[in-house]
């Protein structure tokens, strides 16, 4: 052992070390001094800060979404309702390899191209801890493969959600409209928060228009997560409040009555209760599935519906414009007789052809030889071109503008679906502003028969219909009746909205047209004396409208040309005609004559409606 | 100072079953409350792991043979062993450089055959042994030429356990023997001089660190630059810490734990999960626990009869200290993240068993002594 040399360098030893060990205890002491303010700052002073950290860490707020309303027809038939589905979702932040990930995924579950794209776009618009979803609609089968799997997939999960539907496919897809995917474009236009947890927005139709009562308010559940960010418990949770339900005032019955006797002619058809501006049913044809746009179409059947010649895709009842043609004649004649510019008995001279005092240049009537010597009546009945042309110049553009802009025709009707376009009523104030020309004789004349610059929409018919039936009461036309808010008792009813009121003068005149109306129909010369066979009578105009070459359809070959160049048959009526409870609008694309085409379409919907309705 | 020695001295008859057994009843008091504190962490740290308790239970009870049969060792059989154990640990570190098994990215591990066997552990021991076995030749305080030979010796297992490389045992070690040269009268001048050189030294130690090492100590100085990767412990325990507050989350409620944000809350970082639970007092009575255990293992030191002992006595304390000083100060962001764990309460098992050896030296040299002042 250690040598020791003598007992006083013991206890120098001894001396020494205790200094020495007293000196680094002292030390320890200082680095002990050190920590403990270091914890008394992380523990006291700044421990709000900490735990404000430490909550963030754990609470997280997931939206809820709300349950999508549901939309029925006006008798309780289900037109849009909410189907279980079950999608696959994406963390990104909790996927360490994307690429390889999603290509394990597609050995499993079908990836189409479209989904992957919406995914990458929807990746970079999202923070990274949100859940994306790849696929929709997962078959059962998929569902169980990919749950035998999931412990491969970290951050990739199966979410039970609702996917919406529209039971009758196709049926009255161009007012119902349909609900897709959000996408960057809607992400501007909406709260993000009220949307969070939202997948799909409506985006056409009414599903579009009352998006805010359909979609219902975002509830929120404050949850506990551990770090992978899995959901450990609900700390907070506000219930979502789910869309309220629409009840229509469309007729499913109708409106599939209509789809079918179209049977496969383009067009549109509008019926409106003339009472309450209700409208009982909005066609335009031919009509498509809006079931798979629901959650992305495919690239090719969009495609395919796109460049569909017959275009189903474009809403012709609500946008399309066509020329009235003689179906407004009805309304200049009511506008003649109020405006004392003519009486029912005046009469005209047709002999064919009409010049303008001093011209040379003929205006042709459709019947080449002439309807003789005939009144206002006879000129509706038969739809005399001469007698309106020399009423057309008589009221002048001005009052001519003012009888038709009475039912509606040149603005939009406001129906409760967006998207609706207004015709075009021409006037000198138009023509200055948008050709930067005056106003032509000539221009008056054709615009008498509802040719020239004049557009309405199907819609726009209808309603001036309505009105006519109806005794002038302007109504705003509408498809919901009610609104079944959720938890509420009674459904709350959309008003009906009076406009206007056309001004009476004298309630003969009314019936003075409408009479020629009827005799359209029942007398012997009508235009449209073919579908007098029916129980009840019906009151109604016929017209033809020249078509002006759609120039996107110029290219097709001459046979498809010479379709595309025959004039669109349309149809106005109301019956009953004594107590009208259906006013409607028909357009037969390229159908021919009116009275020849669009009338017998209209007489069937007519009978589908008031003779097929349980009463 | 013989008074105070006086006054301190233990009645003898009192001390009849520790003489006996070569323990240390108030040593062994404090390091079985801490051990006890420290499953109690344990236990909430691991998720209420009943295995984990189990096997840190074993590794305890294990140590604690340790401590007890190194404490039936006469502190002159040490004496006489600690050249050759310095010897055999400087070849065995050798020998792991070339053929040692690679764990973490880091060789440190020797396979036996039978036993896989780090030798930097024993160099935690043998250290201290040789320095004091080597400076209590002479006179204190040492001469020039032994400092100069005792520095040698030192930074030898250094180098090597540094190259595996694991800098925070070497760290350790380092320590150990600076300890010993300290408390044996190491010059202030000298001190002062080493101090410079370290400095100095630090741009030369970076351009030798390994590209991790250094990222260690970027992340220490800015955490937050990268708040997920590597700053995401600091950051993680920091707030662990400071949301426990005062008092703390009580235990097993504490949400930085349980939802595992913390990593490595059972191992290095479970000082976090004391101090989410139990909050600063909690901390605070850990510290005053090992105080005293430290207080105890000095007073040991003063105690001893002879130099070699009182020096290893002194360093196996101090190292202690180190173990403490460094894990919490990791922790709690004061310091760089080097991998120590917090002695005796930190799940693991190698380092503790080697703790707890150094503690049964301890108790040998104080329950070894010749009563002499009786």
């Amino acid at each position: 052992m250690a040598r020791f040399s003598t007992l006083k360098d013991h206890f120098l030893e001894s001396r020494l070390f205790m200094g020495r060990a007293l000196v680094m205890l002292a030390f320890c002491a200082l680095l002990v001094g050190v920590l403990v303010i270091r914890l008394v700052y992380l523990q006291v002073i700044a421990h709000e800060h900490f735990t404000t950290l430490a909550d963030g860490n754990r609470v997280r707020i997931l939206p809820e979404p709300p349950n999508r309303g549901l939309i029925y027809d006006r008798s309780g038939v289900l037109l849009a309702e909410n189907l279980p589905s079950y999608r696959l979702e994406i963390t990104p932040e909790q996927v360490k390899d994307m690429e390889a990930s999603l290509e394990a995924l597609g050995e499993l579950i079908q990836l189409r191209e479209v989904d992957l794209e919406r995914f990458a776009r929807l990746r970079k618009s999202s923070p990274v801890f949100r859940a994306i979803p790849l696929r929709f609609r997962l078959s059962e089968e998929e569902v169980a493969r990919f749950a035998v799997n999931r412990h491969r997939f970290p951050g990739i999960d199966i979410e039970a959600g609702l996917t919406r539907h529209y039971p009758l496919g196709p049926l009255a897809v161009h007012a119902l409209g349909y609900v897709g995917r959000i996408d960057e474009r809607d992400l501007q236009t909406i709260s993000e928060s009220e949307y969070s947890g939202t997948s799909h927005i409506g985006k056409t139709g009414l599903e579009r228009t009352y998006e805010e009562q359909l979609h219902g308010s975002v509830g929120h559940r404050q949850v506990e997560t551990n770090a992978q960010g899995r959901v450990l418990r609900v700390l907070e949770r506000s219930a979502p409040v789910p869309g309220s339900n629409l009840y229509l005032t469309l007729d499913a019955q109708l409106q599939a009555a209509i789809e079918r006797i179209f049977d496969g002619r383009t067009g549109a058809a509008v019926a409106i209760d003339p009472d309450s501006g209700d409208v009982l049913a909005l066609a335009s044809m031919p009509v498509f599935d809006p079931n798979p746009f629901v959650n992305g179409i495919e690239v090719a059947d969009y495609r395919a519906l796109q460049e569909d010649p017959a275009r189903p895709l474009f809403n012709r009842a609500l946008r399309g414009q066509y020329p009235p043609g003689s179906t407004i004649k009805p309304f200049v004649g009511l506008g003649g007789l109020e405006q004392g510019i003519t009486t029912s008995h005046a009469s005209t001279y047709c002999p064919g052809f009409y010049k303008l005092p001093g011209r040379e240049r003929h205006y042709r009537d459709w019947k080449r030889s002439g309807h003789g010597t005939t009144d206002l009546h006879e000129a509706i009945v038969q739809s005399c071109d001469v007698y309106f042309y020399d009423l057309a110049l008589t009221m002048g553009i001005d009052r001519l503008h003012e009888a038709l802009a009475h039912f509606g025709l040149g603005r939009t009707t406001g129906i409760d679906l967006i998207g609706e376009l207004g015709g075009l009523l021409p006037s000198r104030e138009w023509k200055r502003a948008a050709r930067n020309e005056g106003w032509f004789p000539g221009e008056t004349l054709i615009t008498g028969i509802g040719q020239g610059f004049m557009l309405a929409t199907p819609l726009q018919l209808a309603n001036a219909t309505a009105i006519l039936a109806n005794g002038g009461r302007k109504l705003q036309p509408r498809l919901v009746r009610t609104i079944q808010a959720s938890g509420a008792q009674e459904p709350e009813a959309v008003p009906v909205l009076e406009l206007d009121h056309v001004p009476r003068v004298n309630s003969r005149h009314w019936q003075d047209v409408i009479n020629a109306m009827i005799d359209t129909i029942h007398g012997p010369r009508g235009t449209a004396r073919s579908i007098a066979n029916a129980p009840y009578r019906i009151a109604g105009k016929t017209g033809t409208a020249q078509v002006f070459g759609l120039k996107e359809e110029e290219e097709y070959d001459a046979e498809s040309l010479e379709y595309y160049l025959r004039d669109h048959a349309l149809f106005i009526a109301f019956a009953p005609a004594d107590k009208p409870r259906i006013a409607l609008a028909v357009i037969v694309e390229h159908g021919g004559s009116g009275g020849g085409v669009a009338a017998p379409v209209a007489r069937r919907i007519l009978d589908a409606y008031l003779l097929d309705e349980p009463t | 100072m013989s008074r105070l020695i006086d006054k301190r001295r233990e009645d003898a008859s009192q001390r009849g079953w520790q003489q006996l057994l070569h323990l240390d009843g108030t040593l062994l008091f404090g390091l079985i409350l801490v051990s006890a504190f420290g499953l109690a962490v344990l236990y909430s740290a691991s998720g209420q792991s009943s295995e984990a308790l189990l096997r840190q239970g074993i590794r305890l009870g294990l140590a604690f043979g340790a401590m007890v049969a190194l404490a039936q060792i006469p502190p002159a059989w040490l004496y006489r062993w600690a050249p050759w154990l310095y010897g055999a640990g400087i070849l065995l570190l050798v020998a792991v450089l070339l053929v040692g098994d690679v764990g973490k990215g880091a060789q440190r591990w020797l396979d036996l055959g039978f036993i896989r066997f780090q030798p930097s552990e024993m160099m935690k021991l043998a250290l201290p042994l040789m320095v004091a076995w080597y400076l209590s030749e002479t006179r204190l305080p040492p001469s020039a030429s032994r400092l100069l030979v005792s520095a040698v010796l030192i930074i030898l297992p250094v180098v090597l356990i540094a190259r595996q490389p694991d800098l925070g045992t070497s760290l350790l070690i380092g320590s150990a023997g600076f300890f010993v040269l300290f408390l044996a009268g190491l010059q202030w001048r000298l001190l002062a001089l080493l101090g410079g050189l370290v400095a100095a030294g630090l741009p030369v130690l970076w351009h030798f660190m390994r590209d991790y090492q250094r990222q260690r100590v970027i992340t220490f100085l800015n955490p937050e630059q990268d708040p997920l990767g590597a700053g995401y412990h600091i950051i993680q325990s920091k707030i662990a810490i400071g949301s426990g507050g005062l008092f703390g989350k009580g235990w097993l409620n504490g949400t930085q734990a349980h939802l595992e944000f913390l990593p490595e809350r059972s191992t290095d970082f479970i000082f976090a999960v004391l101090g989410e639970e139990f909050g600063l007092i909690g901390i605070l009575v850990l510290l005053l626990l090992y105080a005293f255990i430290i207080v105890r293992g000095i007073y040991i030191a003063t105690q001893a009869q002879d130099t070699f002992t009182r020096l290893l006595a002194g360093s196996l304390s101090l190292t202690f200290v180190v173990y403490i000083i460094v894990n919490t100060g990791m922790v709690t962001g004061l310091l760089p993240v080097v991998g120590l764990p917090l002695p005796l309460v930190s799940y693991g098992g190698t380092s503790m068993v080697t703790l707890m050896i150094g503690f049964g030296m301890l108790m040998s040299i104080h329950t070894h002594r010749k009563l002499l002042a009786n």
